[in-house]
């Protein structure tokens, strides 16, 4: 976390009201999610370790609060679309893990048969339409999205996850102007840990803030604490009422703490030690939970419960992913292009 | 029922139609209907004919955005340059999400663009790069020659449930032709045989298919008997039909206005290679344009294109004929 990044919080959580309360029975699903998004992303860690899992593999420990309240509120014919570090974002959208895992092992159980991978997994039938890999690659197509939306004469919404380092590229400045203009009900959601990459934000920009970037164009934004459930909920689900009757853009942007390093396998030679020595402090899971006992909406038992059923999911999911091949030639083969319809001219 | 008009209201004449037909189509793109007097505008509204600000990323990216959210989207990019500001929307996500999300969604959309306007207008905005587009999986790439195809694989592009690259060749747009009435589709994949001969050959795209034509008809005074194939599509190709005309000839000339190297004309001569080599009784000729940017003087221009003359010398060396004098 950068220095403008911290200072950010601060301001974020000092001229915060006291949100709404999150009606208990929401605030322990959400607690479930980062918990299955927690104890699946240290597994994929070791898995990738020891060579189970192959390939350029991102992991957004440290981030799962925003995952999970942001996917939480929204429905299956809700789009989202999502980047290189996409595993929370489907979990908490609703993808099964075990699909999930398989397509992260390469297999032709997984969700995109095992041709997609880590950075590319997609539930259309869950209104997850795409990860994709190249930073910011995803925002114009999550406004295109919306714009269907829109012309659809809908009330769902699309929301897109895209990270700081994505703001210093120029399809966040075409996607941000076009979605301005057409008033899209499309949500930003920047994931800001601070890193773009391997690199501090600092070292890319002089704008301290992703939500002061889009200021000239006049739209709501807000920057939360990332690591604050509560504040990423109430802030999104003000967003997401006002989308679903129409307006639109907004921005959201929430600041972060990517626990791990940009890839699995990343020396991380720029880890700032004293903000690792944060990390207790900024740890969604932990301070949930905390919160939890404290307001009295959970049980040291049910915590333990909670991360128990994490785990043995996890575990299921990674013995339907072992049993499961890797997809065929034929498979693959068939998948480049689309068929026509039958009897219709193109091939 | 056929009748002549010009390419280019040809190329109109599609997307009216398909807009009609489908009210899933949605038009835009730069300068595009710049008044509510536009026919498109008149017919289909705002909501469905766009302009759009100069953002090609942003054109395409959300194209293709509307195409995954059951849309079929036409972004007019005016020059075939244009994307290239544009190439990770093209190149990296459009063609590749049907195929990585294992099948789950298809991609109807249909980049229109011109080229090739070789007519002073300099080294940026004239180029032949259709050859660009033709390596990548999952993109198809279709390059009328006449008014009736125009029409019909623009049809079948919006039609079809995968990006397509439409290019339309600025110097073709006033060429007449016969062009059917109504629904016209022309299938992908299918190559036209323009000129049947038993001598030689010819495999030509776009705009060099009428310089092959003209070839021919000088070849033709000289006894010899030129095939003009037009291919119609790069992505797929019909090699086929390529394939059955050299069998036939036993001699190939490929004329294409992209530079040599990476041109439709190279690669569909390395496929007839591997799988024509048999029936070749000389080696290929390839007639291109010189590895060059397109200059602005006008005599360098044509020096650098092919022409009809350059296509007649080839077929005349590979048929083993003497040198016509220039």
């Amino acid at each position: 976390m950068t220095g403008a990044g911290s200072a950010a919080v601060r301001r974020a959580r000092a001229g915060k009201p006291r949100p709404p309360a999150i009606p208990p029975d929401t605030a322990v699903a959400l607690l479930r999610t980062i918990w299955r998004i927690r104890c699946f992303e240290e597994r994929i860690a070791q898995l990738h370790k020891s060579l189970q899992i192959q390939g350029l593999v991102h992991l957004s420990i440290g981030g799962e609060g925003v995952a999970a309240t942001v996917c939480g509120q929204l429905r299956d014919d809700d789009a989202v679309y999502s980047g290189h570090r996409a595993h929370g974002h489907a979990l908490a959208k609703g993808a099964p893990m075990a699909q999930t895992l398989a397509e992260l092992m390469g297999r032709s159980g997984g969700l995109c048969r095992g041709l997609g991978g880590s950075m590319h997994l997609v539930d259309a039938t869950r209104g997850l339409m795409g990860a994709t890999g190249v930073v910011g690659g995803n925002l114009p197509l999550a406004a295109g999205d919306a714009l269907a939306k829109r012309l659809a004469g809908s009330d769902a919404v699309t929301v897109v996850f895209f990270g700081d380092g994505a703001v210093q590229a120029g399809h966040f400045h075409e996607t941000v102007n076009l979605a301005a203009l057409w008033e899209l009900p499309l949500i930003f959601v920047c994931e800001n840990n601070g890193m773009a990459e391997f690199t501090s934000r600092a070292e890319h920009t002089t704008v301290a803030s992703v939500a002061d970037v889009v200021s000239p164009y006049g739209f709501a934004r807000a920057t939360v604490d990332g690591s604050d459930v509560a504040a990423v909920h109430d802030k999104f689900a003000a967003y997401l009422e006002q989308a679903r009757m129409g307006e639109g853009p907004f921005l959201l942007e929430c600041l972060t703490h990517r626990r791990r390093g940009h890839y699995e396998g990343d020396q991380q030679q720029y880890r700032d030690e004293q903000a690792e020595a944060q990390w207790s402090a900024k740890d969604p899971l932990a301070r949930w939970q905390e919160r939890g006992r404290a307001e009295g909406w959970l049980s040291a038992a049910q915590a333990q419960q909670l991360e128990r059923d994490a785990t043995a999911e996890v575990e299921q999911a990674l013995a339907y992913a072992r049993q499961s091949p890797p997809p065929t030639a034929a498979q693959a083969a068939a998948l480049v292009y689309a068929a026509a319809p039958d009897g219709a001219p193109p091939r | 029922m056929a009748r002549e008009i010009p390419y280019i209201v040809a190329v109109n004449e599609a997307l009216q139609f398909e807009m009609e037909r489908d009210e899933t189509v949605v038009f835009y793109g730069q300068d595009v209907a710049p008044s509510d007097e536009d026919p498109l505008v008149k017919a289909f509204g705002r909501d469905r004919v766009r302009v759009s600000p100069i953002s090609e990323t942003a054109e395409i990216g959300m194209a293709t955005g509307l195409a995954l959210a059951g849309f079929r989207p036409v972004v007019e990019l005016l020059m075939a340059e244009f994307m290239l500001v544009a190439m990770n929307q093209v190149v990296n996500e459009a063609p590749r999400l049907r195929y990585m999300s294992g099948g789950q969604v298809k991609v109807p959309v249909v980049f229109k663009a011109g080229y090739g306007f070789t007519a002073g207008w300099a080294g940026q905005h004239t180029g032949s790069i259709y050859n660009m587009f033709c390596g990548i999986p999952g993109l198809k790439v279709a390059l009328p020659s006449t008014p009736a195809d125009a029409k019909g694989l623009l049809a079948t592009a919006i039609r079809d449930d995968n990006p397509v690259c439409y290019f339309i060749h600025y110097l073709l747009v006033l060429e007449h032709g016969d062009v059917p009435e109504g629904e016209y589709l022309v299938p992908f994949g299918e190559a036209s045989v323009r000129r049947t001969g038993s001598d030689v050959t010819i495999v030509a795209t776009g705009w060099t298919v009428g310089k092959a034509l003209q070839a021919a008809e000088l070849l033709a005074q000289e006894g010899i008997e030129a095939e003009v194939i037009d291919p119609r599509t790069l992505q797929p190709l019909d090699l086929p039909a390529i394939l059955s005309s050299v069998e036939k000839t036993g001699h190939l000339v490929l004329a294409d206005q992209a530079t040599r190297h990476a041109s439709a004309a190279s690669f569909i001569a390395a496929e007839v290679a591997e799988h024509g080599f048999g029936y070749l009784k000389a080696p290929v000729k390839l007639v291109t344009a010189l590895d060059a940017t397109i200059p602005y003087s006008q005599p360098m221009e044509a020096y650098v294109l092919p022409d009809e003359h350059k296509i007649a010398d080839a077929a005349r060396q590979v048929v083993g004929a003497a040198p016509v004098a220039a």
